[in-house]
């Protein structure tokens, strides 16, 4: 008895969506998911494992951004149309203020150094920058400045963790890894810093600037300074300069190593 | 993407287990997703279910040694973890009942089902799976939406061959009560 129900059966056998399957295969460990999330500097794709976010990058299209991907990491990335919630939930605000927050990221692969580097880096109030060699100060090293330089230039999670925020010492903004170099620039102008005033500063040789009402000198882009009427606002070339017109540095922003 | 054949898959998976998984989950995912949303009558949980699934399969491969993934029968052994994620998802509904298939009775045409376009008989045949007791209806399931053999229904649900075919047949017996007469 061939029958109508077996055949009817058979007709309820259906076709998992392709997103799901991504997302199955994303959650098992063998390969990352990624979501696609508009920016200032063009489409960012967004990896992540079930650990949390692993990657975030710039590309021409999904099958370039797989493509580099999987060279880099060594798995495939897959688009998958939802993400772990705590990702979920975080993704959109960490990508707007250039912070972490509590979105969970993912470092596997990265060395205890370079971990320091970009928690450190996450530390930088958006709109401001600070110099490498501040974050080799920050993390104790302060001989590592290069070794600063290398870590950041390898961000795996650049715009979530703001490297675009680490410039020279001599205030030119320096290398960015996130697709053209000049992106950097759109980040910090796209969050607010003047970037005139303060590459007319780095022009100038000035690499602190002080208050003469707190005598508290800071990094010239650190939110009381950047508020510091003009006709209180002084302009330092040095650390031993400041010292000497007896100004100390400012806690928040750390301009120098301050003596615990 | 290109499905691999699922007769290499095992051998494949025991060669390279992370090179080999994606292709495996590819292969065996529209059966994983299609019998838990007849399992369970709900899209989102049988995403739920197969997401669970790989993870699940995929933890346990990483234990196994190679001879033992080698002799695998892959699409049994997935459903044995897949049809466990459907049976513990049954009992936590009916723990929590007002999260239980209301979705899917109270749209009545099967909001859940009709992008799919399903046929009249179609929604009422998936409604009378959801009446039928579990063993039944897990049975019917694999057996007749996803053509597996008996012996890897037996295996899924760790049930003796002649208990599954008795299922089968009580629960085909009580699908047939819910077509018109005229149709039988």
């Amino acid at each position: 008895m061939t029958d109508r129900l077996i055949a009817d059966l058979e007709r309820l056998s259906t076709i998992a969506p392709e997103l799901a399957v991504n997302a199955a295969i994303a959650a098992s460990g063998a390969a990352d998911g990624y979501v696609t999330r508009p920016s200032p500097v063009g489409t960012l794709y967004v990896a992540f494992t079930g650990r949390g976010v692993s990657a975030v990058e710039l590309a021409d299209s999904p099958q370039d951004f797989e493509e580099t991907f999987a060279n880099l990491h060594g798995r495939p990335a897959l688009p998958v149309a939802h993400m772990p919630r705590q990702i979920e939930r975080h993704l959109d605000n960490a990508i707007a203020t250039g912070k972490p927050g509590r979105l969970p990221l993912d470092f596997g692969g990265l060395t205890a150094f370079q971990q320091a580097v970009l928690e450190k880096t996450a530390e930088i109030p958006t709109g401001e920058v600070r110099p490498y060699g501040w974050i080799a100060k920050e993390i104790g090293k302060p001989g590592a400045v290069r070794a600063v330089g290398s870590a950041l230039a390898k961000n795996p999670i650049p715009v979530v963790v703001p490297c675009h925020r680490v410039v020279r010492s001599d205030g030119k903004l320096g290398n960015y890894s996130l697709g053209d170099p000049s992106n950097k620039r759109v980040l910090l102008e796209a969050e607010g810093l003047d970037l005139n005033t303060y590459e007319s500063l780095a022009d100038r040789g000035i690499r602190f600037t002080g208050s003469d009402t707190t005598k508290i000198f800071c990094n010239p882009s650190c939110g009381p300074a950047v508020r510091t009427m003009a006709e209180h606002r002084v302009e330092f070339r040095s650390e031993s300069d400041a010292r000497e017109h007896g100004y100390r540095p400012c806690k928040v922003c750390r301009p120098v190593t301050i003596a615990a | 993407m290109t499905k691999p054949d699922l007769a290499t898959i095992a051998g494949d998976l025991a060669t390279d287990l992370d090179r080999a998984f994606p292709g495996y989950v590819r292969a065996t995912a529209d059966g994983i997703f299609s019998g838990s949303l007849r399992m369970l009558g709900d899209r989102g949980d049988a995403e739920d279910i197969m997401q669970e699934t790989y993870a699940r399969a995929y933890a346990a491969l990483q234990g196994y040694s190679t001879a033992r993934i080698k002799a695998l029968k892959v699409r049994g052994w997935t459903w044995t973890i897949a049809a466990n994620l459907c049976r513990n998802r049954l009992r936590s509904r009916a723990r929590k009942p007002q999260s239980s298939l209301e979705g899917f009775d109270v749209a009545g045409t099967g909001a859940d089902i009709e992008e799919q376009a399903l046929s009249q008989i179609e929604v009422t045949l998936q409604k009378a799976l959801l009446d039928l007791p579990f063993p039944q209806r897990a049975a019917v399931v694999m057996r007749h939406v996803l053509d597996l053999t008996y012996e890897d229904v037996s295996v899924a649900l760790d049930r003796p061959i002649g208990t599954v075919k008795a299922d089968i047949h009580r629960g085909l017996a009580r699908l047939r009560l819910a077509y018109p007469e005229e149709a039988i």
